[in-house]
């Protein structure tokens, strides 16, 4: 007893000063792409170097759904003119799926408007997660908003064992064909009404294995999301931002 | 070895595929029995492929001792006879022959799938006191899905089956044909935990099989990224198995350390899984003299706070209660079903792919085996990975101390053409134990077959037993003591 009294001050108090404070990312953390279109030579090979074909070209404007992108800077090395970069914006997640489109412009992350989740869910948010051929990466950095790191507790964020004790079901993975049932009985096990978080690309989109006859291509035909969280896996503070913007409290 | 029935090749290294042998279907089985029931070699990979009409059997042993890989092969029809009766550990290979392809394993025990879940022919026990206990594929905690079935007599367990599949993506059959950019990064999320170690292993198969190798700078640092990852999860899974003892300040203080780790991995590459640093020809991300000074006084920083936290926990009488005598799987059983890795040190196994199948990334000093007293069971794993953290930080801080003050370069390989009619093995020790990637290309240099045996494939087996007498109650902490990976079995 006195020994684990001595090691908690020796250990100290840990918890990070996110959100009060900005996150300290390292220097080569790979956020939202951003295109300069003054710089842009039009050669079009980031497109073709994308290799989960997030980048596309049309007049001559180019755009990464960052919903499929997989932060690999494929594009960006590819790039001749420098036009096409991976900012340090780690505040990716967004509620409709056409704002995940990452272009030219000033960029805003988008705010909640959905009234019947913030008057059920903006004090407390339970969550049941539901990993569908996930690579364990979104699942592990998940977790870790849980440790005295994070400490998601605070904000009322909790991961509950059973799908009836959720207000919401977070998906990750692109939903192996194997899992489409367990995922379907989960989700409607869950009470009424029940949100969807997407969290990572797989589960948006499919992201590296979207084509695959093994998978489903993410989960937005099998059920909507509520809110997408973009990232291979989504960095930890880009998963609580999103969940904090989506509760009103940032 | 006779050189008729296999042919020997280094770690990381291609063969024409006219120079293995191609043996008679019994000539083929018996060598295989021999050699691994008598001489002791380890399967590190057994699978098939089309071969015209026909399939080719391929299998690639390792032999410790003389640090190469022994690869043999047959030609079937459409079925040959179970090896399994002779040697347990050619089980789960021959099932996972059987269900790839039409053919039929004659013999097999019991040909069960092995990623399918919607075949449920479970096993079961009968009588008036048994009764069944069926967990998943949704579990409690924030894991990856799987199915476990206890045959339960009150408190304790008889017999555990575990169904897996749930999270198979088809990773292997995409892989066949042309290489192309997708493919390091299904590489780098057949298991996202084990990303380091399972891009190396790919990028030398890719470089054996173009023939151009990776620079040592490049080596190195893909040999930090490994052992980084190994001590992010030895970290993370020792704080659980407190958690799952309800010893909670290690708990959170390793929750917390292992994220420093992970931070670390994001320093050398800005992802937090070591995501884009090993590809073929090299590594993507340099490393600096200043960045290295910078992990090395971060490492300097929380290396004593995370041995405070792992005494804390190995000094702590309620914890060592549980640990101890729990979850035990001998050295007969390990080595009759081949355990791997961590779990297969911890029942005595000395094997060390590092030490066993040198690739150049260690440059001859790989971080030494744990010399511990072991009896295979929770106590065990959990020590023998406080001592694997322990070997890697003094591997790390004597690299990190070397790094020149120009820094390490990055270099990888541009337009790779690879060679025709051949196969390419690389196994690398990752945190769970050899990880091997095989490839046979065709005759346009594409790829007509790519086998990934990740350590969990061998492992999963191993929680099995570990579980036969124990309590149920005591599933936590044996299956955190291997923490096996899902996807990585399911690919």
């Amino acid at each position: 007893m006195l020994k684990a009294l001595k090691a908690r001050i020796i250990q100290g108090y840990r918890t990070g000063t996110f959100p009060k404070t900005e996150p300290v990312l390292p220097d080569r953390f790979a956020g939202r792409p951003v295109w300069d279109k003054t710089l842009c030579t039009n050669c079009g090979k980031c497109v073709e170097s994308c290799p989960v074909k997030a980048v596309v070209k049309n007049d001559g404007k180019v755009t990464v759904d960052t919903g499929k992108c997989i932060f690999c800077r494929d594009c960006e090395e590819k790039c001749p003119s420098g036009a096409l970069k991976l900012s340090k914006e780690y505040r990716l997640a967004a509620m409709t799926r056409s704002n995940l489109l990452a272009s030219d412009g000033i960029y805003e992350p988008e705010r909640p408007t959905d009234r019947e989740f913030l008057k059920f869910c903006g004090k407390s948010l339970k969550i049941r997660q539901i990993s569908a051929g996930g690579c364990s990466a979104c699942e592990l950095d998940f977790n870790v908003l849980g440790t005295l790191a994070w400490d998601m507790g605070r904000f009322g964020i909790q991961v509950v064992a059973s799908p009836r004790h959720a207000d919401c079901i977070l998906v990750t993975g692109p939903v192996s064909r194997n899992m489409l049932l367990a995922l379907k009985k989960g989700y409607d096990a869950a009470p009424r009404p029940v949100w969807v978080i997407a969290c990572g690309a797989c589960a948006i989109s499919g992201g590296i294995y979207a084509d695959f006859p093994e998978t489903c291509g993410g989960i937005e035909e099998i059920l909507k999301p509520d809110l997408y969280v973009p990232g291979c896996p989504p960095h930890p503070a880009t998963l609580l931002e999103a969940m904090l913007r989506l509760m009103n409290k940032r | 070895m006779d050189n008729s029935l296999f042919i020997n090749i280094d770690n990381g290294s291609a063969v024409p595929v006219e120079k293995v042998p191609v043996l008679e279907t019994e000539k083929f089985r018996a060598s295989l029995i021999e050699a691994v029931k008598n001489k002791k070699r380890e399967i590190l990979s057994f699978f098939a492929m089309p071969e015209g009409e026909k399939f080719k059997l391929i299998a690639i042993l390792g032999n410790a001792l003389a640090h190469k890989f022994e690869i043999s092969s047959c030609v079937i029809g459409s079925s040959f006879e179970s090896m399994a009766q002779k040697v347990p550990a050619f089980e789960l290979f021959e099932r996972e022959i059987a269900e790839q392809y039409p053919i039929t394993v004659t013999g097999h025990p019991w040909l069960k799938p092995v990623r399918n879940p919607d075949k449920t022919d479970f096993y079961k026990m009968s009588g008036d006191a048994v009764h069944e206990v069926a967990v998943g594929p949704i579990h409690a905690g924030v894991i990856e899905p799987g199915h476990f079935r206890f045959q339960c007599m009150g408190e304790d367990v008889y017999f555990l089956e575990i169904a897996l599949g749930y999270q198979h993506r088809g990773i292997e059959k995409l892989m066949q044909g042309k290489l192309d950019n997708r493919f390091i990064h299904m590489v780098e999320t057949a298991s996202g935990d084990t990303t380091a170690a399972a891009a190396t292993a790919w990028s030398h198969v890719i470089e054996a099989l173009s023939g151009n190798n990776a620079p040592d700078d490049a080596c190195k640092i893909r040999s930090i990224a490994i052992e980084l990852e190994r001590i992010a999860c030895h970290t993370g899974d020792l704080g659980a198995l407190s958690g799952d003892v309800a010893f909670l300040p290690t708990a959170s203080f390793c929750g917390r350390i292992r994220g420093e780790y992970l931070n670390m991995t994001a320093e050398l590459c800005g992802n937090r899984f070591g995501r884009g640093i090993a590809v073929p020809g090299g590594v993507r991300t340099s490393l600096e003299k200043a960045r290295a000074e910078k992990l090395l006084a971060w490492i300097d920083r929380v290396r004593p706070e995370l041995y405070h936290a792992l005494d804390l926990l190995f000094d702590s009488p309620t914890v060592l209660d549980r640990f101890e005598n729990t979850g035990s799987v001998s050295l007969e059983t390990a080595e009759s079903i081949g355990l791997v890795g961590m779990a297969g040190r911890a029942s005595g196994i000395r094997r060390d792919v590092r030490c066993d199948y040198p690739l150049p990334e260690y440059g001859g000093n790989p971080p030494a085996m744990p010399e511990i007293d072991v009896q295979g069971d929770v106590i065990a794993r959990a020590r023998i990975r406080y001592e694997e953290i322990k070997a890697s930080h003094i591997y790390l801080e004597k690299m990190l101390k070397e790094v020149p003050a120009e820094g390490l370069s990055a270099a990888k390989s541009e337009n790779i053409v690879l060679k025709p009619d051949h196969i390419a093995v690389a196994v690398t020790e990752a945190w769970r134990g050899a990880l091997c990637y095989a490839a046979v290309t065709g005759n346009d240099g594409s790829f007509r077959r790519v086998k990934i045996v990740d350590p969990s494939f061998h492992n999963w087996t191993g929680l099995a037993f570990a579980l036969r007498g124990e309590q149920i109650s005591h599933f936590p902490i044996c299956n955190k003591s291997f923490n096996l990976s899902y996807c990585g079995y399911d690919l």
